[in-house]
């Protein structure tokens, strides 16, 4: 069983272990009254990376090497003099906010990309004591069709680095689109092909697709999975192809923010449904998660232990982690679950948390 | 010289952060000085385009600073400059 999470809030950091089989407590609490965006522990060197989103003093990076006891603040990614944001480039670029911190490969310890607000891939190749912008990306040709989804800019919101090849890189851009490249960022191909944009005047169009969230099957890399604005979505052939597999039998799956996906089991994965887009609320008020066995076919509802009258709390796309048969999940009302039974049975640990903004296991 | 305060909630970040005497034309000048002495600070006021951060305010002179994208208010001997941040949040 794992024994430790992250968990970030608009209001600090909690470290939570386990105690006993099925009770957790907060260790310890840190960056008390900051927002913080994002937070996970880089197995390659021990490191846990944290994201911060000052109200008032800007985006800020900071990493531990002792498990939290203490912190180092390190240079937040920068844009370039004199860049602008795409897509009509009148406003001038700068780190708004640092969505995620992903670790490279296993074979390159010092690597590490970071998604940022307004649309740029940051890579670091000594540990995040520096970071280049990925101008390749950043200048694609189609970031004309980039804009922004909630936030006033795009956003580089997901990053999966291939486990059997590091240069095999996947993003996600919101709104942009699935972005691949196979030489370690040297070059980019869009991989939207399968995905409907009910927003664009074309819904099919080759850009300007909303992932919210992108993850690979650890078990096998080429298939992908991907909650969008417009749908629940996997791909077999590393995002070539996309296919909707939001539940046609009328069920919650379809739109939200959150996804995890099993470790061991490339047809499993987990997602955290809300209404629509224009109504962002639990279905029918009743919290529920959606888990599939099949890759999609189907869908099981799971209720049990969750809320299910009057109740307001999303899960946004970050606050949802599995570990081997237990999930963990924060919403944006401050309530915190868990399950371990891979989503059969849920207990709240705590109720007043202010927003969650990322649940990751260490 | 301009005579340079900031709010103490930066302190939290740059505990011994003080006020200071700055040789400065303009208050762009200022930025750099003090990051010197207090590493990173200049982050915290402005952004990467040298633009001062969206909730954060400095007076000169008693004044809202006019120039917001690359702080050309310009300062004297005896100016008094106070960075602080806006009123906003929750």
């Amino acid at each position: 069983m794992p024994n430790k999470l992250l968990v970030g809030t608009r209001k600090g950091l909690l470290i939570m272990s386990r105690n006993g089989a099925s009770d957790w407590q907060v260790e310890s609490a840190h960056f008390e009254a900051i927002p913080v965006v994002y937070a996970f522990r880089d197995p390659r060197t021990d490191t846990i990376w944290v994201s911060l989103d000052h109200g008032h003093w800007g985006g800020k990076l900071h990493r531990s090497r002792d498990g939290g006891a203490s912190r180092q603040e390190v240079e937040a990614p920068k844009y370039p003099e004199g860049d602008t944001v795409p897509p009509d480039f009148s406003v001038p670029a700068k780190t708004n906010y640092i969505w995620l911190i992903e670790p490279g490969g296993a074979d390159e310890p010092n690597r590490l990309y970071v998604g940022t607000d307004p649309g740029g891939l940051f890579v670091s190749d000594d540990g995040g004591d520096s970071f280049q912008l990925v101008e390749t990306l950043w200048k694609h040709h189609s970031n004309t069709h980039w804009f922004g989804a909630g936030r006033d800019h795009p956003g580089t919101v997901a990053i999966q680095v291939d486990p059997r090849d590091s240069r095999h890189i996947t993003v996600g851009i919101s709104v942009g689109g699935v972005y691949v490249s196979s030489d370690g960022g040297e070059s980019w191909q869009a991989r939207n092909r399968g995905l409907f944009a009910d927003y664009l005047p074309d819904p099919h169009h080759e850009h300007g697709h909303d992932p919210h969230i992108i993850l690979a099957s650890p078990s096998n890399p080429d298939v992908l999975w991907q909650q969008n604005h417009c749908g629940t979505y996997r791909s077999e052939n590393g995002g070539l192809q996309w296919q909707d597999i939001s539940d046609k039998s009328g069920g919650p799956a379809g739109f939200g923010f959150a996804l995890a996906v099993d470790a061991k089991d490339e047809r499993v994965a987990w997602v955290a449904p809300a209404v629509s887009a224009e109504y962002r609320v639990p279905v029918e008020r009743a919290l529920v998660i959606c888990r599939t066995e099949d890759g999609g076919a189907t869908w099981q509802n799971l209720r049990k232990g969750l809320p299910q009258r009057h109740c307001y709390d999303l899960i946004f796309r970050h606050a949802l982690d599995n570990n081997g048969d237990t999930l963990a999940f924060g919403t944006t009302a401050g309530n915190f679950y868990v399950s371990d039974d891979r989503g059969d049975n849920w207990r709240c640990l705590m109720h007043n948390l202010a927003v969650v903004y990322t649940v990751r296991f260490m | 010289m301009a005579h340079v305060k900031f709010t103490p909630n930066l302190q939290r970040f740059f505990p011994d952060l003080c006020e200071c005497m700055i040789d400065a034309a303009t208050v762009a000048d200022i930025i750099p000085a003090v990051d010197d002495r207090w590493r990173g600070l200049a982050d915290y006021i402005v952004d990467e385009q040298g633009a001062l951060r969206k909730h954060v305010n400095i007076f000169v002179g008693g004044e809202l600073l006019r120039d917001k994208q690359t702080l050309s208010d310009r300062v004297s001997a005896d100016t008094q400059v106070f960075i602080v941040q806006a009123l906003s949040g929750g």
